[in-house]
């Protein structure tokens, strides 16, 4: 009932744009210089009763905005999703990278007290909680607490567990806020951040105002409201309706309708989404190396998003993290090849094959993408099967089940996606890519305080993956946001990253 | 037999009807693929962290031990606190009641007067322009489905003239009336023809009717026979559909919510249902069923009294 329904909005909101196509022309006006003071109104997909002001229980994008603005975390990932000093100035590992010297700087929380080294690492504590099940905590698990300690006020020496050069994405992880030491309690929130918590109302709004001492220089906006609207066309309209200014996250064929219009900018934030297929290496038929390039070659991958992100996007080259650091741009771009997919498929003796191709609505896209390359192979030999699921479980059901699987997932740095995904260990290696030399190549990586060891060590990871790996990327959607023409400052760097959703340099014009 | 025997026979069949669907949905959400920590684990489904989500809220106790717990808690009003977010359910209820009741009610205070009167007009004029005019229009609202209403308003008056405000995002729903008109249009769109139709036969049928020619050969006034002696009899049919309708509009009407951005019930429910949060979905299922047990309750209650002859004796 709930896919008849989404569906049927989502039609509907084209019929909304559709009559309003005729109604705007011209050129939206530049925004002026920045300027201070008024309150944003931005609209967010909400969970309703899942949402929490706790940032280290963030978990929705709605959360990660609201504690982005109210915490810090010690670094966050810059445009190029490599990390960046936040509450951090600086970090220095020792040679072999076991231990590591972080100097804060000053900065204050919203009550007043500084934010000293205590407070660092009891946020680290609480996150590493054996008890609990905060999201950052695999990130931060090689930090050895126990004999962690704050030199000074300002300066913290964490010990890790083994060799780590990558420390600093752990340092920037989704959720590695930092709060009061203490905190437990957060139905009024205190924390370092560029606005101070006023009122909250669970799946409404959230109302915040600016904080003059914030240590990066105050906002410029006085207030900024979090309001909930689950349905992409309740944002859109209450956009055009001029009820918010900012409108989070909406389809490409929104943006396509609005482009010209006067009454919305469309801001895209590029490759902040990377959209693949999953096979499963451990098993037939994708065990068979001939069968997966089949594959990577019948992907026609311009069509793909052209057809199923409106061309708000890129085409993908079957590596993760394009244009972040370390990405491997110089791998020749694949193209479709149906002849030689269609030999690859007879030589892996899959002819006549059926394969069923796991989907469900859980992200934007993905059903969409699943029928467009479920047509795009016919004529190879091999026969695509689409199989939607329930879009609640589907990751934790694909993660086990099936060989074939629609996959999405949002920026992070390309360390954190190896280590989570493509390592004999990982949590959730949902293409079961479990290779010893591979492990050993991403040791090597992350052990070596060699930059250009390092750089080598990446691009062989990667060069393996994109002849033989299991995801199948082929492409990378914009993030689209958008916002009343006077809005400024909004910057277009990739969802999840620092600069995303960030509205401390967000202007009323 | 007596109103009252026959009022606490009803509430105390009633207890047992909310139990029955409490316990029905306890076991329909627990039959779901996956459970709240699969879903809060989103796209990072690492199993590890799954298990600890899993004994952090307390999931890995057995699934009947829970529910014992649950429904311990209930007759001292205690719903139980929300898996995932660890708030009360209660203030989930509270919360989303507000915007629900405001919307049902406004709705009820309009829809009743408006659709007996449609209705007693048709009947008064059978078969003629009037009637028929009455009964195109009114079919015709039936015919559309309430998205696609409530899309072509939002873009028509809410967008494109700007004339009311296209949703109710962030607003307060009693200091700014207007978000209130779209939704009010909407919900009342269908159930006017609904209950108007049934006015309307019932009037007919009792202006028919034997005890009505009576009253006039008596010498009772037209308006008189009219309005306190056939009305009440056309009205009791109605008012079971009225009842429906109640019900319907106090379960939150998802896809209104949805599209105003109204966070009323049918909202909460969505979010707790694809979040797998057992306590949330339990407590609206209590709200729910003892809603549609009182609501059916009272209006047998007064068609009983509108009509004594009627056997509403079940």
């Amino acid at each position: 009932m709930s896919l008849n329904r989404r569906g049927f909005l989502g039609l509907t909101s084209g019929l909304a744009v559709v009559t309003l196509a005729g109604c705007g022309s011209g050129t939206t006006p530049a925004s002026s210089a920045p300027r201070t003071g008024g309150r944003l109104r931005a609209a967010f997909a909400g969970g309703g009763a899942k949402e929490v002001l706790d940032p280290h229980l963030a978990n929705l994008f709605v959360e990660a905005a609201r504690s982005k603005a109210m915490f810090d975390k010690l670094a966050d990932l810059g445009t190029d999703v490599s990390p960046q000093p936040r509450l951090a100035e600086k970090w220095e590992p020792n040679a072999d990278l076991t231990r590591w010297r972080i100097s804060l700087r000053q900065a204050a929380f919203h009550d007043g007290r500084p934010v000293r080294a205590q407070d660092v690492l009891a946020s680290y504590a609480r996150i590493l909680d054996p008890n609990r099940a905060f999201r950052a905590k695999s990130s931060l698990a090689l930090i050895d607490l126990a004999n962690s300690r704050a030199v000074d006020d300002l300066t913290v020496e964490f010990v890790l567990k083994r060799p780590f050069g990558e420390f600093p994405n752990a340092l920037a992880a989704f959720g590695a806020y930092i709060v009061p030491e203490g905190a437990e309690d957060f139905t009024k929130p205190v924390g370092s951040g560029a606005f101070r918590f006023v009122s909250f109302e669970p799946g409404r709004s959230v109302l915040l105002k600016r904080n003059p001492n914030y240590w990066e220089g105050a906002p410029l906006l006085d207030e900024l409201e979090f309001v909930i609207a689950n349905e992409e066309s309740a944002r859109t309209n209450a956009l055009l309706g001029g009820q918010v200014e900012y409108a989070h996250d909406l389809t490409p064929t929104t943006a396509r309708s609005n482009a010209s219009g006067d009454r919305m900018t469309i801001h895209r934030s590029p490759n902040s989404a990377v959209q693949a297929f999953a096979m499963k290496v451990d098993r037939a038929p994708f065990d068979n190396r001939d069968l997966r390039e089949a594959m990577f070659l019948l992907a026609d991958r311009p069509q793909l998003v052209e057809s199923v992100l409106a061309g708000s996007g890129q085409a993908g080259n079957d590596l993760f993290g394009k244009d972040y650091q370390h990405y491997a741009a110089d791998l020749p771009q694949r193209q479709r090849d149906l002849d030689k997919a269609k030999f690859l498929i007879r030589k892996a003796g899959a002819e006549g094959l059926t394969v069923k191709l796991d989907t469900s609505a859980a992200a934007a896209g993905m059903v969409e993408a699943a029928t467009v390359f479920a047509d795009q192979v016919k004529g190879s030999g091999l026969t695509i099967e689409v199989v939607q699921g329930n879009k609640d479980s589907y990751w934790a059901d694909t993660l086990k089940n099936g060989s074939l699987s629609s996959f999405r997932s949002g920026a992070m740095p390309i360390e954190t996606h190896v280590a989570q995904r493509l390592l004999s260990g990982s949590g959730t290696n949902v293409t079961k890519w479990a290779r010893p030399e591979f492990d050993a190549l991403y040791e090597k990586a992350v052990s070596t305080s060699d930059p250009v060891a390092r750089g080598e060590a990446y691009r062989e990871m990667q060069r393996v993956l994109h002849a033989e790996g299991g995801y199948l990327m082929w492409g990378f959607a914009d993030w689209i946001v958008g916002a009343k023409p006077n809005v400024g400052g909004i910057s277009t760097a990739p969802a999840n990253t620092l600069d995303w959703a960030r509205f401390d340099k967000v202007w009323l014009g | 037999m007596s109103l009252a025997s026959y009022t606490a026979r009803r509430a105390a069949l009633g207890l047992v009807q909310v139990l029955a669907v409490v316990t029905l949905v306890f076991f329909l959400v627990e039959a779901l693929p996956g459970d709240a920590a699969v879903a809060l684990a989103g796209d990072h489904p690492d199993p590890a962290r799954i298990a600890q989500i899993r004994a952090a809220m307390g999931l890995d106790r057995p699934t009947l031990e829970r529910f014992a717990e649950w429904l311990v808690g209930l007759p001292q009003l205690d719903f139980g606190v929300s898996l995932v977010s660890g708030r009360p359910v209660a203030d989930f209820l509270f919360g989303a009641i507000g915007p629900t009741v405001a919307l049902a009610g406004l709705t009820l205070v309009l829809l009743v007067p408006i659709s007996v009167l449609v209705g007693v007009l048709a009947a008064l004029r059978e078969g003629s322009l009037l009637d028929r005019a009455l009964t195109s229009i009114s079919v015709a609202l039936h015919s559309i489905p309430e998205f696609a209403l409530a899309v072509v308003l939002i873009a028509v008056l809410g967008v494109q003239l700007a004339w009311l405000p296209p949703t109710a995002v962030g607003a307060d729903l009693f200091a700014q009336p207007a978000v209130l008109v779209l939704p009010l249009v909407v919900l009342l769109a269908r159930p006017i023809c609904s209950i108007s139709r049934l006015v309307r036969a019932g009037m007919i049928d009792a202006l028919a009717s034997e005890y009505v020619r009576h009253a006039r050969r008596l010498g009772i006034g037209r308006t008189r026979v009219r309005f306190a002696h056939a009305l009440p009899n056309a009205l009791a049919p109605a008012v079971q559909q009225v009842a429906r309708t109640t019900d319907w509009l106090l379960g939150g009407v998802i896809v209104v919510e949805a599209v105003f951005v109204i966070p009323g019930l049918g909202t909460v429910l969505v979010d707790s249902v694809a979040a797998r949060d057992f306590p949330v979905v339990q407590g609206l299922a209590v709200v729910f069923a003892v809603t549609t047990v009182v609501v059916n309750l009272l209006a047998d209650l007064v068609a009983f009294r509108l009509a004594p002859r009627a056997e509403v004796v079940a």
